[in-house]
């Protein structure tokens, strides 16, 4: 069968099933729709959180970039994992046992007032909005090559299917949907992985066969012939290749660690389990679902830039001729986000990393993950599983962000502040009309989007880790922590890395907003706009502190309340009080 | 002191704790330290790019169960578990 058949097949078939599970789930009250009626145990709500995680970004761009950047990769790995951490020992528990739906509800409670509450929600659309756009990204370039089109194409029959995909059910049919998913991008993940890793090095786990010598009888590592090719072509060792520089790194990891933590739709997953012991156990669970996927990336982009390498220099010096390029090379072609050149031509192509001589003029990164399997050569029903996958990680995300901010829209925004009376139906409604919105804005961007899909999650990243994440952290943590502080944190922090971000991509990540270019680029110590996000949370916490120092503290209750929060019991009877 | 705040003292010291491996894994050896440590080989993994792509992930999900295990056992000692 060929491939296209086999890949509409199996799409089809995962769509089905993800689509016969949220009719079967559908959600019928506004607390189904946003928690599930926080019925989920922990394991699963492990496993969800995992799909929910896991985007486009992680499974499509993520290998991709850590193929290119090698060991600068890293900050992806360490950024999108430890993260982890920090939610389960600063935040998770405590927000479980205060027990209400929506992030800034909780700020809106802490910090006592509904200027502090629609502060977050809009914190929460901009750094949601930007995520949606890197899922966009990753949807167009899967959609592009299964259905062998343009990405333009590709892009807007994925916001389509989003649409109608997150509209119809809420966080219950989300839920058990994205256990499902859960399996299949895993499954689509780890199988090419295995081949691959048995292939070049003889052994079947990846994660042990990217420390071992390669199978081809040259007794060399793997790791050690990749940094050797590289470096022969003038791209610098794989190992040991810093991204920009070592701060630019420990900035990097740290605004993603702390974003993570800063996410909405990721904090929301822990309103769902029954207890607050339950919310420390889904972290861990959710983490080792991740884990499996993320030690297995390493791999998957070592793999994929020997591959790539190997297909274009099959022998040193012997380069691919242009009219023996094989098919999959032909389709990337045909959806644009690949590109070669015959400069000097020699009716061959060489792919160096000086810009004069190199013909391989566009490598999109995001088609690594895709295109692997079909340049290893491996059967067509693992290309199609892959695609498949991709489109699980990415509807499974974009997805839960899009529940996230259309619940900010309808329950923090309307029902919570501009119309308290108004019914479920109507709550209902407004939050699938903002959805909608929501997927028209980001799908519009994402015609055009800031950077790969990996790098414009990370400045969504950046966005959440320098507003939402300091404000939780010292709502739980300070006693003394008091409305002005943390509103005037928020606005700093938010506001100096919107300002960095903006700088260097154009306002809303339109490229002809640029401004005050003549700064240059990461003027602020050799750090990249996507990394400020560590810099923003640094500024919101001590503006925060300034403020706090100065105005006076918060009321006597609100000082009960967070000592309330920190203690495990009595959880159930704050559920029961809403 | 009330059993609640010396509860939230004893949590505290463990979060800390934890926070304190959490950084040395992935920040320490898998940044600041990766260098040196790339001297080191287990197979063809340098050791700082090990810690880097693999270490520090599972040291994390270790990290999250350890705490996660001592914490509840806290909750016990203190009679502020849940029903």
């Amino acid at each position: 069968m060929d491939l296209q058949t086999l890949t509409y097949i199996v799409v089809g078939a995962t769509f089905a099933l993800y689509i016969g599970i949220a009719i079967w789930a559908r959600a019928r009250t506004t607390g189904d729709f946003y928690v599930a009626g926080k019925g989920v145990p922990p394991v699963l709500n492990g496993m969800a959180t995992a799909a929910d995680w896991m985007s486009a970004a992680s499974f499509i761009s993520m290998a991709g970039l850590i193929a290119f950047f090698g060991y600068g990769g890293s900050v992806f790995l360490m950024g999108w994992t430890g993260g982890y951490v920090l939610l389960a020992m600063l935040l998770a528990p405590y927000l479980r046992k205060y027990g209400k739906y929506t992030v800034p509800e909780f700020i809106g409670d802490r910090y006592y007032g509904q200027s502090a509450r629609i502060l977050a929600v809009i914190c929460l659309i901009i750094a949601s909005v930007t995520y949606v756009i890197g899922q966009m990204k990753g949807i167009g370039v899967a959609f592009s090559r299964f259905l062998e089109t343009d990405y333009d194409t590709g892009l807007y029959i994925g916001m389509g299917i989003v649409f109608i995909y997150a509209v119809m059910g809420g966080m219950k049919g989300i839920t058990y949907t994205q256990i499902a998913q859960y399996c299949v991008l895993i499954f689509a993940y780890t199988v090419p992985a295995v081949f691959i890793s048995m292939h070049l090095t003889g052994n079947p786990i990846p994660q042990i066969g990217l420390g071992s010598k390669m199978a081809d009888g040259s007794g060399l590592y793997l790791l050690d012939k990749l940094d050797a090719t590289l470096k022969d072509l003038g791209f610098g060792t794989y190992t040991d290749k810093v991204r920009l520089s070592t701060f630019n790194m420990f900035v990097y990891t740290m605004s993603l660690m702390i974003g993570t933590a800063g996410l909405p739709h990721v904090i929301m997953r822990f309103f769902t389990v029954p207890r607050v012991k339950d919310a420390r156990a889904s972290a861990g669970w959710a983490l080792v679902f991740i884990a499996l996927l993320y030690t297995v990336a390493p791999a998957v982009g070592a793999m994929a830039r020997m591959n790539l390498m190997d297909t274009i220099q099959p022998a040193p010096g012997q380069w691919l001729e242009v009219d023996q390029r094989p098919t999959w090379f032909r389709n990337w072609e045909k959806t644009g986000l690949l590109k070669f050149e015959d400069k000097n031509g020699d009716g061959r192509i060489q792919y160096v990393a000086d810009k004069e001589k190199n013909e391989m003029v566009k490598v999109d990164r995001d088609i690594m993950v895709l295109a692997n399997p079909e340049i290893a050569k491996l059967p067509n029903w693992v290309i199609a599983l892959v695609v498949a996958g991709g489109l699980a990680a990415a509807l499974s995300t974009a997805a839960g962000l899009l529940l996230a901010i259309a619940s900010s829209i309808s329950h923090d925004l309307l029902k919570g502040v501009f119309a308290p009376n108004i019914s479920e139906k109507s709550e209902l409604l407004a939050s699938r009309i903002a959805m909608a919105l929501a997927i028209a804005a980001a799908g519009y961007l994402g015609l055009h989007p800031p950077d790969f899909a990996a790098g414009t999650v990370a400045l969504a990243f950046g966005l959440a880790a320098s507003s939402i994440f300091p404000a939780l952290m010292m709502g739980i943590f300070s006693k003394n922590m008091n409305k002005a502080g943390a509103m005037a944190g928020m606005l700093a922090g938010i506001g100096i890395t919107l300002f960095y971000v903006f700088q260097h991509k154009g306002i809303f990540f339109v490229a002809d907003w640029k401004y005050l270019e003549s700064w240059g680029t990461n003027w602020f110590l050799g750090v990249e706009p996507n990394a400020f996000g560590a810099i923003g949370a640094v500024v919101n916490f001590a503006v925060a502190f300034l403020v706090a120092k100065v105005t006076a503290p918060p009321p006597e209750h609100i000082q009960h309340m967070v000592e309330d929060i920190r203690v495990p019991a009595g959880a159930e009877a704050a559920v029961a009080a809403h | 002191m009330s059993k609640h705040a010396s509860y939230w003292k004893a949590n505290l010291r463990l979060v800390i704790t934890c926070l304190v491996i959490w950084f040395v894994v992935s920040f320490g050896f898998g940044i600041l330290l990766a260098e040196p440590l790339n001297a080191i080989r287990i197979g063809g993994y340098k050791l700082g790019f090990w810690f880097a792509q693999q270490g520090s992930i599972y040291t994390f999900v270790a990290l999250i169960f350890f705490y996660a295990w001592r914490v509840n056992k806290l909750d016990q000692e203190f009679g502020v578990h849940e029903d």
